[in-house]
């Protein structure tokens, strides 16, 4: 019950963390929305076989995590929830791709290769995910997604459906809450009633969506989340994204690691 | 001050499931009253405030905000002239911090930034809370939750204030404080409360709705105190009017 509890309060965790002053925090919405879509794109446009030319992607996640001052397990516990879905996905691939690379001098299965380069880009994306949410907050970023001109009604929906975890979570924490007062000793909630609660929790949310809404109309919502103007952009701003562009491409250019090592290797010679 | 007076007129209105909730009241609030709505549980209190607001429409009679008649047109214009606050806090605060969440209502009016954070900050510090502006508002105790919640709607700079029991789940203090607060607002004010002490000391006039009508309308001092009335609409005296709990010692009313 209690870890219900938790997980509720733990949920706004990324609100909490947006709402930090940091270097990072400061930078305009639009730039980091920016940078971690070029992330994105750039992270899944490696070939599968690419494990090694992915590692200059984790310089990224590294520095926000320090820049931003933001603690490293909560976010990576999130990123972990997905996790499973990712190992679903991937599982199959040892079974089916038998053949062999050899990897700096170690035989490995090219299934087995495939199956962590697509846990490792999961891992990359939803981290840079994850860390523009906690550095920005849904708002901002709303306001950041209208001024690319995405259409108001998906931005709309982006942020009511996060509002609606949140409503969502109350319920079901007050009617298991509710339930276990009264079934002292039980494990879980009994088969036999799990019909009637899910049938309470969706009339509850409707009631409680609708009266969230019409609070919203009163004051004067008209489908339009308007988010404040998300501030000015400034030199820095621009600099910001310039910078990580350079790298991104760079790194997806040219081969950094294998660069570095034969820098490393000419020297130690 | 015509445009503040606020009219009701032969109001009805049946849910979809045929249950009457209001049936042919008919009041007029001028600019500055203060008015209380009580009534027992389900005598079509909360009802009548969403019909007041525009949230349903009546099936019969209408509602007139200064000379303005509540439609679908209007809304817009009649929702910036009257704010709600609502029962449950919960409701209402939706932003991720109190300053969002105080702003959201000028924003949707398309006012200039510096202007919505000029309606912020002053209906923040009129109620008391400019310190947690930048707090997420489910961290807020009940009290400064309501606090949150009228200073949501006082952004909006409103004539006409509604409040559907603004005293439910407020401890005494902070009870206390709100009723202050409220008496230092010189918006007209329509108040729906059980809390009979509430209504006694905030406002001068007393509607009284039994059944989805209007049993009794006048001074809120001769209503309340009216023990006949009261039972009868499932009501009581206020507790500063009631006899003593210990000695039974009788309150000089007057």
């Amino acid at each position: 019950m209690s870890n219900i509890m938790n997980s509720l309060y733990n949920m706004r965790l990324l609100d909490d963390l947006a709402r930090k002053e940091t270097s990072i925090h400061r930078i305009h919405p639009l730039m980091k929305l920016l940078t971690t879509v070029t992330y994105l794109i750039v992270v899944v446009s490696f070939g599968k076989y690419e494990i090694g030319r992915l590692l200059p992607f984790l310089f990224y996640p590294v520095l926000i995590f320090a820049f931003a001052e933001l603690p490293l397990a909560p976010i990576l516990k999130r990123v972990l929830l997905v996790e499973p879905l990712i190992i679903g996905i991937g599982i199959l691939n040892p079974i089916f791709d038998h053949q062999v690379i050899v990897f700096g001098g170690i035989t490995l299965s090219r299934g087995w290769v495939t199956f962590f380069s697509i846990f490792l880009k999961c891992g990359l994306t939803v981290t840079a995910a994850l860390l523009l949410i906690a550095t920005t907050g849904m708002d901002k970023l709303a306001a950041a997604l209208r001024a690319l001109k995405t259409p108001r009604l998906l931005v709309l929906q982006l942020l009511l459906t996060y509002r609606y975890i949140s409503v969502l979570s109350e319920e079901v924490a007050t009617i298991l809450r509710a339930y276990s007062l009264r079934a002292p000793g039980q494990k879980g909630i009994h088969r036999s009633v799990w019909g009637s609660l899910a049938g309470q929790l969706i009339l509850r949310t409707f009631d409680r969506a609708q009266r969230v809404y019409s609070a919203m109309c009163l004051r004067g919502f008209n489908g339009e989340y308007h988010t404040g103007t998300g501030g000015r952009l400034r030199v820095w701003d621009f600099l910001y994204l310039t910078g990580w562009i350079l790298f991104f491409a760079a790194a997806r250019i040219y081969d950094l690691p294998a660069l570095i090592g034969s820098l490393i290797i000419r020297v130690v010679k | 001050m015509s445009h503040h007076k606020l009219e009701v007129k032969d109001l009805h209105y049946a849910y979809p499931d045929g249950h009457k909730a209001v049936n042919g009241m008919t009041f007029r609030i001028r600019h500055g009253e203060s008015v209380g709505i009580v009534g027992a549980n389900g005598a079509g209190k909360s009802t009548l405030l969403m019909l007041l607001m525009g949230v349903l429409f009546p099936s019969q009679g209408e509602v007139c905000v200064g000379d303005i008649h509540v439609t679908k047109k209007t809304l817009p214009l009649i929702r910036q002239r009257m704010g709600m606050v609502f029962q449950n806090p919960d409701d209402q605060l939706f932003m991720t911090t109190v300053y969002d969440d105080v702003a959201f209502g000028p924003r949707n009016y398309k006012l200039e930034e510096k202007e919505v954070e000029n309606r912020v900050i002053q209906a923040l510090e009129l109620v008391g809370i400019l310190h947690l502006k930048e707090r997420a508002p489910f961290k807020l105790s009940g009290g400064e939750k309501r606090a949150a919640a009228i200073a949501a709607v006082l952004s909006m700079l409103p004539d006409i204030l509604i409040m559907d029991e603004p005293s439910a789940a407020l401890d005494p203090k902070s009870r206390r404080r709100l009723m202050s607060l409220l008496k230092t607002f010189e918006h007209t004010k329509i108040i729906t409360s059980h809390d009979m002490d509430l209504v006694f000391e905030l406002c001068e006039r007393t509607i009284v709705i039994k059944d989805g009508a209007i049993i009794a309308d006048g001074p809120t001092s001769e209503i309340l105190m009216n023990t006949e009335l009261m039972n009868e609409c499932g009501l009581e005296l206020p507790l500063a009017l009631q006899n003593c709990p210990v000695c039974g010692i009788k309150k000089s009313r007057g």
